[in-house]
């Protein structure tokens, strides 16, 4: 699955292997497109909510509300959800832990909500994220924001905004860095690793 | 982690997450839909051989809130009370086909035993005079609310400590999360072997409350138990509340940061005064509170994954 467990960094980390598609400008490039994309898509900011899936969407989506601050001046409600109760695989792997999810204050009723997650595969923890918003609210509209699509969808379920689209081998893997988590700032795509498919 | 049979059961580790988990669970308590699917499709009985409204009902909330089907099996109205023994009971309900079963049973090592006979996983809701290691987790997750983390923190466990399952829980999981531990009883109420046991496990007590309890960051007053009080413990209640009750003159000498905890029900009046109990610092309902999300993080690490 493309989701990290916690929000330790990975095993891999140190030892970087593979190839960087997105260097830190690239990323940066990307989220400020996304940022203008909402916008656009929108018309403005009002009644928005950027919701994170954690760990590293999370990051994304504070970035993605810091920079619609930057581009239109006002204020966006920003926070997590955590989809972890909701996957459909819970019963085939050990219990995971459960992350943070913070929803602001006015809630996601009849507000544009839009989901930001690192990498979008096989579409799960969206359907996951959608089955939890589902609990919280109606949110007039959901859209999906990922800094990449790598494909090989499961489901039917495409993003709105995309960072980067990546052709990927399903043997192959994708691992999103970001400062705040990581360290460094970049994605990289490896052939398939011990660790698995990501 | 399959079944939570004691606190011992839990390393620093696995109270942490459960803890951790717990405080997630609290925050879907305040939502208007509290439900979560994890559990859909599992089977959970409340197997209760003793009387309990607040542990079996939060129990029953916890698990219907993960969306499992919960039943109660309560001694009286049951099988039970036509002379069926404990396993033939939990045979009968385990050959059902259930995923967990929650058993309180005045026998010490009752949840333990079951445990050799049936595939599902058990949890301890209190067994005799031994253990409630679910009451150890909510009062730890209550404490850490209000004082952060217990590691180096002052807990005074204070009243009928022979006949309470919660002291022993509680004593191994602060103990665990890095408390200081104080024992405080008269030494009719003090368990036999006392020294032995303070010594082998690092904590201290004693029989002076009032030398105690500035130090503490945290007293928990113990409720006495009548329906056990039959063998002349104390000379009256009178007596025991001068020595040994959370008054007003010693909550004025508790000091100002510390909480107060109390597993219930209260006998107002004997252990607690009602001053003590309706104060700010007095967590007592925080506690009920924090029984359904502790209660929902254990399900949820015990059935929530793959069978490990």
């Amino acid at each position: 699955m493309e989701r990290p467990d916690t929000a330790v960094p990975r095993p891999d980390a140190a030892n970087a292997s593979g190839r960087i598609v997105l260097t830190e400008a690239d990323i940066s490039r990307a989220l400020r497109r996304i940022a203008h994309e909402i916008i656009e898509h929108n018309k403005g900011v009002q009644d928005l909510v950027i919701l994170g899936i954690p760990t590293r969407g999370e990051v994304l989506a504070q970035r993605i509300e810091r920079l619609l601050h930057e581009i239109e001046g006002t204020d966006v409600p920003v926070g997590s959800l955590d989809v972890t109760m909701y996957r459909d695989d819970l019963r085939s792997q050990p219990t995971r832990a459960v992350g943070h999810t913070s929803i602001p204050g006015d809630g996601i009723d009849d507000r544009t909500v839009v989901l930001v997650d690192d990498v979008l595969y096989s579409g799960r923890t969206v359907r996951a994220a959608l089955d939890a918003l589902g609990d919280l609210g109606r949110p007039r509209a959901v859209r999906l924001a990922v800094l990449v699509d790598r494909g090989h969808r499961e489901l039917p379920i495409r993003a709105d905004h995309v960072g980067k689209n990546l052709p990927t081998a399903r043997s192959e893997r994708v691992s999103v860095r970001l400062a705040e988590h990581d360290g460094v700032e970049e994605v990289r795509i490896a052939a398939s690793g011990s660790e698995g498919i990501r | 982690m399959k079944h939570l049979l004691s606190a011992a059961d839990l390393s620093r580790d696995d109270a942490e997450q459960l803890l951790t988990t717990a405080a997630q669970m609290h925050d879907v308590q305040r939502r208007e839909v509290k439900k979560l699917p994890v559990l859909r499709g599992r089977t959970v009985v409340n197997l209760f051989f003793e009387d309990s409204t607040r542990t079996r009902s939060s129990f029953e909330i916890a698990g219907k809130w993960l969306s499992a089907d919960v039943i109660n099996v309560s001694a009286k109205g049951s099988s039970v009370s036509k002379g069926e023994s404990l396993r033939d009971t939990v045979m009968t309900v385990a050959a059902m086909g259930v995923d967990a079963l929650v058993i309180r049973h005045h026998a010490s090592g009752a949840p333990a035993q079951v445990t050799d006979w049936v595939d599902a996983t058990v949890v301890n809701a209190g067994d005799g005079t031994h253990e409630h290691p679910t009451q150890a987790l909510l009062d730890a997750y209550t404490m850490r609310t209000k004082l952060g983390d217990l590691a180096g923190r002052r807990v005074g466990i204070v009243g009928d400590l022979t006949h309470s399952r919660v002291v022993r829980s509680n004593l191994i999981l602060l103990r665990t999360l890095g408390a200081h531990v104080t024992l405080v009883a008269p030494p009719t109420l003090m368990p036999s072997g006392i020294a032995d046991w303070a010594a082998a496990e690092g904590f201290s007590y004693g029989y002076d409350f009032d030398e105690v309890l500035p130090t503490l960051d945290a007293v928990m007053m113990l409720r006495v138990q009548k329906e056990r009080m039959t063998g002349g413990f104390f000379p009256t209640p009178r007596e025991y509340t001068v020595g040994y009750g959370l008054t007003r003159d010693r909550l004025r000498v508790l000091p100002e940061h510390a909480v107060i905890c109390h597993p219930g029900p209260m006998n107002r009046g004997l252990e607690i005064t009602a001053d003590a109990a309706d104060e700010a610092r007095s967590l007592i309902l925080d506690q009920v509170s924090a029984g359904v999300a502790v209660r929902m993080s254990v399900l949820y690490h015990l059935l929530g994954g793959a069978e490990s």
